[in-house]
């Protein structure tokens, strides 16, 4: 009998899996918009087309629209997870299946994540029952400063993960770039002027072609353009570069201000020299990455308008370069009037992103501790990474033109019980099965009395 | 920040998990007595613990919802602690006469919270070589080795765990690079200058085991023995045959701590995650004559929860990590649920300096994991994997784990139901003196190395 209901729910689970974009309203549900505002009770969300028409109160359903009722539950956007490496890896431990590090390639910032990621990786799979709907993905840096583009995906269930590629590069600085530069702070900083010298010599002396004939970069939507790196120059470049041509083309877009950069920093003093690379940079578009101590710089990180992709919980001085980390990193920072979303990759795994973001609301009940509202909490694993993302006002929000991204919760899903019922990507409702679910369905009892577990699927 | 944790932890040995679980009842208690091996020239038990409680006040909990840590919860309850012990836990009905009143009104009252899977002294913060302690990896078997010897008690990660976590008792146990890492401790979370000042009085000692991948790939990685499976079972069953024909004529530390694992006086904690492996442990276990205590980091012990329950076995597991390596491939929500339903016991453990401050979460994740397969497991109970397994896979729970009378008033106020992630300690008492308050900021402890840092004395 029990077989028999699991493989009937494994067909439910492949017949919910529509290919097309569903019209779909919510109703009587508690939304959570996603912006930083609290919860709307008795609220309904409409979508369309694959696009959000409208959250909130006082909505009408229009017509040919189907309606679930949402009574008990939570909706709100799908969460945006920042620093990533899903499907990029299958087993950590597992060198061969394991695409994060490559400290043996001759490359760096060329290093190209959006062709690697895997959208049949058990771990988007995972991350998609536990809510998460788009994602920052990017390796990490081993053989230089520079660990190479990073991608944003969908975790949808189709053969398309990158939503954008080429979205962001990434830079180790402080006491991760110093060993990585040879083993000392000045030695990374200097790698990395001479890198973004060197990429404004390139884009200025090189004769970059693209393959339609024209100098410069050609641009597909909001991508990042795709030709530099290909450029076919056979140039003659000064004889003392450090870069290869590939790596120096794709910091071209960096030192352009095209591409955001994103600059990995824990100490004060260290956030203050990134910020200052600014001012020799000034088109670099910045963002700061783990910042334990950027509390202590808050005021100076508001100023450069440089948002921050924080550890959420780190309160531990991990090295010396975070002797000043605190929970409340996050809270200072906000009300200072930085821009923080809540960094996936100092979790065990991303999809701890709402239990982290939960434990920020509890700070504002302890005296002397620095926390975020619900709302603002909630923002900080939706809306504020989104926006870093390069998709304001697309995703992580349900308002009117967004992407169709939500989930559909059993309670607060700032509470650590709280799962996805439900969750939508592009308007499409997602399977939510995978290794793990299949496992829970085999092992929900002990019983081999007939046969052996190997035959219960 | 913990950059690519998954990656991380896969590679460090020190963080290399194990798990135990353990019914909720039925659980055998281990022995309490102290340690009797060999006494040294002044005739003592060898670095004997010096810890004492802190003066107290006669203290009243009312009105606060009560989880026992048996099981039990009162709600509007009273709990009375004087003189360093639980004098009475009941109703509203409770005489407070001659306590000090605490409102509780709308707060939670549990056990203090125990950690039976940590590292930390051994691997401590700021995590510099240096302080790189945990495993003494040039040899596959260690049992000469004792964690205390290692154990740095100015670890910025004792006080964290005590403010955020409400851990008041932990077992520290050498990492899992080797077949048999040598002696765990178990400390009273009080901050002290010494780790005699920290050692839980009279808490039998452990020994850490490991099953699996970690061994085999740190002494095949040397080209030595174990590189397989099979060879780590090899090493060990001799281990166990050289240990039995050890006659105590002349004094052999690694021998002396084995020899206490067969009288049943050292507990078994063994770090195993594959079901397989575990079964296979059980076997090596009768075969020479010991028994497993707990298996740590028991990712697939859903898979075998009848055998773990007809065993005895606890399983200390995490809630939700998995994939980082590929013993852990198999990790599901439902492991603890799983177990409790085939009845076998449950400990949730966390094996890291950020996930010791979180248990409490950690054992709400599991219960509501059950709660969606249709398992509902009531949260007094839940309170109890954090608390009364613990210590009883610890051999302490005599001593501590639950409110009841007579027992060592390890006591945290929350703030908000332990089970929410709004929660967080408000009080803290250990051996019932205050040791923790959120509403006075000098009531916190402040490591040595902490002094004079940016951030001294912060909230943290």
């Amino acid at each position: 009998m029990k077989r028999a209901l699991t493989m009937a729910a494994s067909l439910l689970a492949l017949a919910a899996a529509p290919a097309t974009a569903q019209n779909v309203a919510i109703t009587n549900a508690t939304v959570a918009t996603g912006d930083g505002s609290a919860p709307i009770e008795d609220a309904t969300v409409v979508v369309r087309d694959g696009k959000i028409v409208a959250a909130g109160t006082g909505i009408n359903v229009p017509a040919g629209v189907q309606v679930l009722d949402g009574s008990g539950t939570w909706v709100t956007p799908g969460l945006f997870a920042t620093m990533t490496n899903l499907g990029l890896w299958d087993v950590g431990a597992v060198r061969e299946s394991n695409d994060i590090r490559a400290g043996g390639s001759p490359f760096s910032a060329a290093l190209d994540v959006a062709p690697v990621v895997n959208p049949a990786s058990q771990h988007i799979l995972i991350h998609r029952a536990a809510g998460i709907t788009r994602a920052a993905v990017s390796g990490a840096a081993s053989g230089s400063i520079f660990a190479g583009q990073g991608a944003i995906i969908d975790l949808g269930s189709d053969a398309q993960a990158v939503t954008r590629p080429r979205a962001f590069q990434v830079v180790e600085l402080g006491e991760g770039g110093a060993r990585l530069a040879g083993g000392s702070r000045a030695s990374a900083q200097a790698l990395f002027r001479n890198a973004l010298l060197e990429a404004g010599e390139f884009e200025r002396n090189g004769t970059i072609t693209s393959p339609g004939g024209g100098r410069g970069i050609t641009r597909q939507g909001d991508d990042i353009g795709i030709d530099s790196r290909m450029a076919r120059t056979s140039r003659d470049r000064a004889s003392d570069v450090l870069l290869t041509r590939f790596d120096a083309a794709a910091l071209v877009p960096v030192a352009r201000g095209e591409q955001p950069l994103y600059v990995m920093v824990e100490r004060a003093a260290d956030i203050r020299s990134a910020l200052a690379l600014k001012q020799e940079f000034p088109r670099l578009d910045m963002v700061l990455v783990g910042a334990s101590e950027g509390w202590l710089v808050a005021r100076e990180i508001a100023a450069a308008g440089v948002p921050v992709i924080a550890d959420g919980l780190d309160d531990l001085p991990q090295g010396f370069d975070q002797l000043a980390s605190t929970q409340s990193n996050i809270g200072r920072m906000v009300k200072a009037g930085v821009k923080v979303a809540i960094n996936a990759a100092a979790m065990e795994n991303p999809r701890n992103l709402n239990q982290y973001a939960g434990n920020l609301v509890a700070l504002t009940r302890i005296p002397g501790a620095d926390g975020l509202s619900w709302g603002q909490a909630f923002a900080a694993i939706s809306s504020v990474p989104a926006a870093i993302s390069g998709m304001g006002g697309k995703a992580g929000v349900l308002a009117p033109g967004a992407m169709g991204d939500l989930v559909i919760w059993d309670g607060d899903p700032l509470e650590v019980g709280s799962m996805p019922v439900r969750v939508f990507i592009d308007g499409v409702e997602q399977p939510l099965d995978n290794h793990q679910s299949r496992l829970k369905e085999r092992y929900r009892d002990l019983d081999e009395s007939d046969l052996p577990k190997a035959y219960d699927w | 920040m913990k950059k690519h944790v998954l990656l991380a932890c896969a590679a460090a040995f020190a963080v290399a998990g194990c798990s135990t679980t353990g019914g909720s009842d039925g659980v055998a208690s281990a022995s309490a007595k102290d340690w009797d091996a060999p006494v040294g020239a002044d005739g003592n038990a060898p670095f004997p613990s010096t810890y004492a409680p802190y003066p107290g006040r006669p203290t009243a909990l009312v009105g606060a919802t009560v989880y026992d840590g048996t099981g039990g919860r009162i709600d509007n309850g009273t709990v009375l602690f004087r003189d360093g012990k639980v004098a009475a836990v009941g109703d509203a009905s409770l005489s407070t006469e001659g306590y000090d009143l605490i409102d509780g009104s709308g707060k939670f009252v549990t056990p203090g919270i125990i950690d039976i899977h940590s590292h930390l002294g051994d691997y401590p913060t700021p995590s510099v070589e240096a302080h790189s302690d945990g495993n003494e990896a040039t040899s596959p078997m260690t049992p000469e080795v004792w964690a205390e010897h290692s154990v740095w008690p100015q670890d910025p990660g004792f006080t964290r765990a005590l403010a955020n976590g409400g851990i008041t008792a932990l077992q520290i146990l050498p990492g899992s690079a080797n077949l048999t890492g040598g002696r765990s401790v178990t400390l009273k979370n009080v901050a002290a200058r010494t780790v005699q000042g920290m050692k839980f009085p009279g808490a039998p000692y452990g020994m850490k085991m490991a099953c699996g991948e970690n061994p085999k790939r740190v002494y095949g990685g040397k080209g030595r023995t174990p590189s397989t499976r099979m060879g780590n079972f090899a090493v060990n069953r001799q281990m166990w045959l050289d240990a039995a024909a050890y006659d105590g004529k002349k004094r052999d530390l690694g021998k002396e701590t084995l020899k206490g694992v067969l009288d049943g006086e050292i507990l078994i904690h063994n770090h195993c995650y594959r079901a397989d492996e575990m079964a296979l442990v059980m076997d090596m276990a009768k075969e020479m004559g010991y028994k497993v205590t707990a298996f740590h980091h028991a990712v697939e012990a859903y898979k075998i929860g009848d055998l773990l329950r007809e065993n005895n076995v606890c399983s200390a597991i995490w809630a939700d990590w998995y994939g980082f390596k590929m013993e852990a491939y198999d990790g599901i929500l439902e492991n603890a649920a799983f177990l409790r339903q085939a009845g076998a016991c449950v400990v949730i453990h966390s094996d890291d300096a950020n996930g010791i401050q979180r248990l409490n979460q950690e054992a709400a994740k599991a219960q509501a994991a059950g709660r969606r397969v249709g398992i509902d497991i009531p949260d007094a109970e839940v309170i109890g994997w954090i608390t009364l397994n613990a210590a009883k896979a610890m051999g302490i729970d005599e001593m501590t784990g639950s409110l009841e009378p007579g027992k060592m008033a390890d006591v945290v106020l929350w703030n908000d139901d332990p089970l929410s992630v709004y929660a967080r300690p408000e009080k803290v008492w250990i051996d019932g003196a205050l040791m923790y308050d959120a509403l006075d900021r000098k009531r916190r402890p402040v490591s040595d190395f902490e002094l004079g840092q940016p951030g001294e004395g912060d909230v943290k």
